[in-house]
């Protein structure tokens, strides 16, 4: 955890409790993942009971609780990309780098997730690693699309 | 920047930046919305600097970024001004033609220009695409043409010349009785009218009030909120700001979801921008009116689009929703009266108070005016968003405008209103769309997402996809919608995988209809239209899968194979080539064979193949 980054969340939100979200969001920016000792020092700092935090933490689809790879893969699965076989496309990529949705490959190259709904749905079927975006996605060029990121440089 | 005061302060300006101008300049709009941004649009604006700068045209070529002009499936999309000429998914290898050719010697480059598939004409201009034909643009006019990151530009454009006629000639209630007037009904999925809202929570006791715009477009297959926050963010203040005014509202917050951070760039810019310039801020227009505007992202729960768990959400907890009443009205955030409306409803009100009621209620239906953004999406030709009047019919929207369906296939259904709505079959694709015809065909307006569908989708396994998204979506806070959709969803799930049993329809309505009357929420309450509605338009369907144990449109695995009509193949390869999984074999020439031991059916041989020979069995 780096202390000094979450003091500097916690300071420019003037450590409102209405403001608990976009703290979390924020301090979940540091390492893509909130992890317990950030949790606990959020809930001291702000005097916030933890199980409010914890209540957040876990009903929100945003967070994380556990650590995520080096890119994250989402799936956008809106009714659109659902149409243009986005099942299909999400089926293909278990099998290309053996996880489930929600899990983190061994090595933390690729978290696998899905998405409700992207707002690209003219280019269904729609996947994002990372921050780049695909589309017209289908089972056939999935390998190609990942490759590049198996071996990329650390971001 | 001096705080702009009175009409006349706002028209000095105004000339000011149109006398800066010169309309007959060449410019390039360039879409840098999420959906050409997806198509590397910023890789081609830079592309396009380097060139004019190489050729010295820099100052006399103007490049403005824009938002979204609708036509996404066409991104990067770019349109040269004045002669309007319109090129779909440009590239940076492109550019140096652009340049050459229509830049310097004001010729068009053919490639790079909408083609009709079907009469392979092309088309030259933004105007005359099918898309925007038969469209009234009234709410998304400007995006797509002004810069969404310039305030000067949105003044260009009479921004904010509503808000001065309200502020310095309107009393709050003649505002309300103006909106009311106007027969606004709310553009975020009930209908409910605006103007009533506005009303009741002026009148509600108590000094202190609230108003929220509600960006958290959560329905999977919508994006029209996200293309007006990102193409013309200024509009949606404005709205606010006048119905803050009319309400006595001094605080506003604007809900957005974090997955449009172009969005919430643009509207964080655009308050910025909107303080400078005294719109918002302290005694707006001297009138002693104090109004200012926050935003609050949100975190990935569907059911925050619901108005009390979006409040609750803003207050700094689970957004689950509370009953009703009392209504947020009289006690909504932080238990204070608050008006909530959709970012597009808020879009409405600046062309109303400069239009007026009259000019606004002559537009749309009888109990449904003024014009509506859709998201036309799915197996249609043209993708993108189109806004039309209230009473458009179906046909218009999806033929004339969207083109028809796709590869020449059957149309089957339109999905309206997301996971709230239904779908709508064929026989009532002369239908008018409005807010009172799509509720008696089953379906809603909700917020505008329309969904097309053909022979190749299955009806079950939309109903199951939408119960799927609702389950996990469900906050289970009251016990019908938590345990109704488990159950449903279960039913829905046995059936896909051909474990259907005589019965399941007759518990699935019952069910459905047991959520509709006893469900706390509106999430829990339409839940079951999805089911509902294609039980009652596509129950053949349901019939296949439960008794035959197949799914005639190929999309439940365990209930089709594919196939290979050996009278139809001519042995191109095509499927062979592309399968992934080396499924498909045989000789060239020769009709070939899949391997159903080996086949994933992801269906890519049935899509490319163009003789159709390739039969889902």
């Amino acid at each position: 955890m780096n202390i000094e980054r979450v003091d500097h969340i916690l300071e420019k939100h003037e450590y409102k409790h209405s403001a608990i979200i976009s703290i979390m969001q924020d301090a979940q920016g540091i390492e893509n993942y909130l992890s317990e000792d950030t949790l606990r020092y959020i809930s001291e700092k702000m005097e916030l009971k933890l199980t409010r935090i914890f209540d957040i933490a876990t009903f929100y689809k945003t967070f994380s609780l556990v650590p995520r790879g080096r890119h994250t893969i989402r799936v956008c699965c809106g009714t659109a990309c659902h149409l243009g076989g986005a099942v299909k496309n999400l089926e293909q990529i278990q099998r290309k780098i053996h996880i489930q949705e929600g899990e983190t490959t061994d090595d933390r190259m690729f978290s696998l997730e899905t998405v409700n709904c992207l707002g690209a749905c003219a280019l269904a079927p729609v996947m994002v690693i990372s921050e780049d975006y695909y589309d017209a996605v289908n089972p056939g060029n999935i390998e190609e699309i990942l490759s590049p990121y198996r071996s990329g440089p650390e971001v | 920047m001096k705080r702009i005061k009175t009409i006349s302060d706002l028209e000095v300006i105004r000339k000011s930046i149109l006398a800066q101008r010169d309309p007959e300049k060449t410019t390039i709009r360039m879409c840098l919305s999420t959906g050409c941004r997806a198509k590397k649009s910023i890789k081609v604006i830079s592309a396009l600097e380097n060139e004019l700068n190489n050729h010295n045209l820099h100052e006399k070529v103007g490049i403005k970024k824009t938002g979204c002009h609708g036509f996404c499936e066409m991104g990067p999309i770019m349109v040269i001004e004045p002669a309007n000429i319109f090129y779909r998914q440009v590239t940076s290898e492109d550019i140096a033609d652009i340049v050459a050719e229509t830049i310097s010697k004001a010729n068009v480059v053919n490639r790079l220009l909408w083609k009709d598939s079907r009469t392979k004409e092309y088309t030259k201009t933004e105007q005359e695409l099918p898309l925007y034909k038969k469209q009234k643009k009234h709410i998304s006019y400007n995006s797509g043409k002004i810069d969404p990151t310039d305030i000067e530009d949105y003044i260009a454009a009479n921004g904010y010349s509503a808000l001065c006629k309200a502020l310095s000639s309107m009393k709050p209630a003649e505002i309300v009785e103006t909106v009311i007037a106007s027969g606004l009904r709310g553009r975020g999925g009930g209908g409910f009218p605006t103007g009533i809202k506005w009303r009741i929570c002026s009148e509600a006791p108590g000094d202190i009030k609230y108003i929220i715009a509600n960006g958290d477009e959560g329905d999977p297959g919508a994006f029209m909120d996200r293309s007006l926050m990102e193409g013309d963010p200024h509009r949606i203040i404005e709205g606010m700001i006048i119905g803050a005014y009319a309400i006595g509202a001094s605080r506003g917050f604007i809900y957005v979801r974090e997955e449009y951070p172009i969005a919430i760039e643009h509207l964080s810019l655009a308050i910025q921008q909107a303080e400078k310039y005294g719109f918002l801020g302290r005694n707006i227009f001297n009138t002693g009116f104090d109004f200012t505007i926050t935003i609050n992202k949100g975190a990935g729960a569907f059911v925050c689009g619901e108005e009390t768990a979006l409040m609750i959400s803003i207050e700094g907890k689970s957004g689950t929703p509370r009953s009703r009443p009392p209504y947020p009205a009289f006690e909504g955030l932080f238990g204070k009266p608050t008006v909530l409306n959709n970012v597009e409803s808020f879009a409405n009100i600046p062309k109303i108070i400069s239009e007026g009621a009259d000019w606004y209620s002559r537009i749309g239906t009888g109990n449904s005016k003024g014009t509506k953004i859709f998201s036309l999406v799915g197996k249609v030709r043209n993708t993108g968003l189109v806004e039309v009047e209230m009473g458009t019919t179906l046909r218009e929207i999806i033929f004339d405008i969207g083109g028809g369906i796709r590869k020449n296939r059957q149309f089957k259904a339109v999905q309206t209103g997301g996971p709230s709505g239904g779908c709508i079959p064929i026989s009532k694709i002369d239908m008018p769309v409005d807010y009172d015809s799509l509720r008696e065909a089953g379906a809603i307006m909700g917020s505008g997402g329309m969904i097309v569908m053909d022979e190749t989708s299955c009806m079950v396994d939309i109903a199951r996809y939408f119960l799927n998204f609702l389950l996990f979506e469900s906050c289970g806070k009251c016990v019908p919608c938590r345990e109704g959709l488990k159950q449903m969803h279960h039913i829905l799930t046995n059936i896909c995988e051909g474990k259907g049993e005589k019965g399941n329809i007759e518990t699935l309505t019952e069910l459905g209809h047991f959520m509709i009357s006893t469900s706390m929420c509106g999430l829990g309450a339409t839940a079951p239209n999805p089911v509902l509605s294609t039980l009652r338009y596509f129950h053949d369907e349901y019939v296949a899968h439960i008794y035959d144990k197949k799914c005639p449109a190929g999309v439940c695995k365990n209930l089709f194979e594919y196939m290979i009509d050996e009278t139809l193949c001519n042995g191109c390869t095509l499927c062979k080539v592309k399968c992934p999984e080396k499924a498909v074999s045989g000789e060239k020439k020769k009709p070939h064979v899949i391997n159903t031991e080996k086949c994933i059916k992801c269906g890519i041989c049935y899509n490319s193949c163009k003789r159709k020979a390739v039969l889902v069995i």
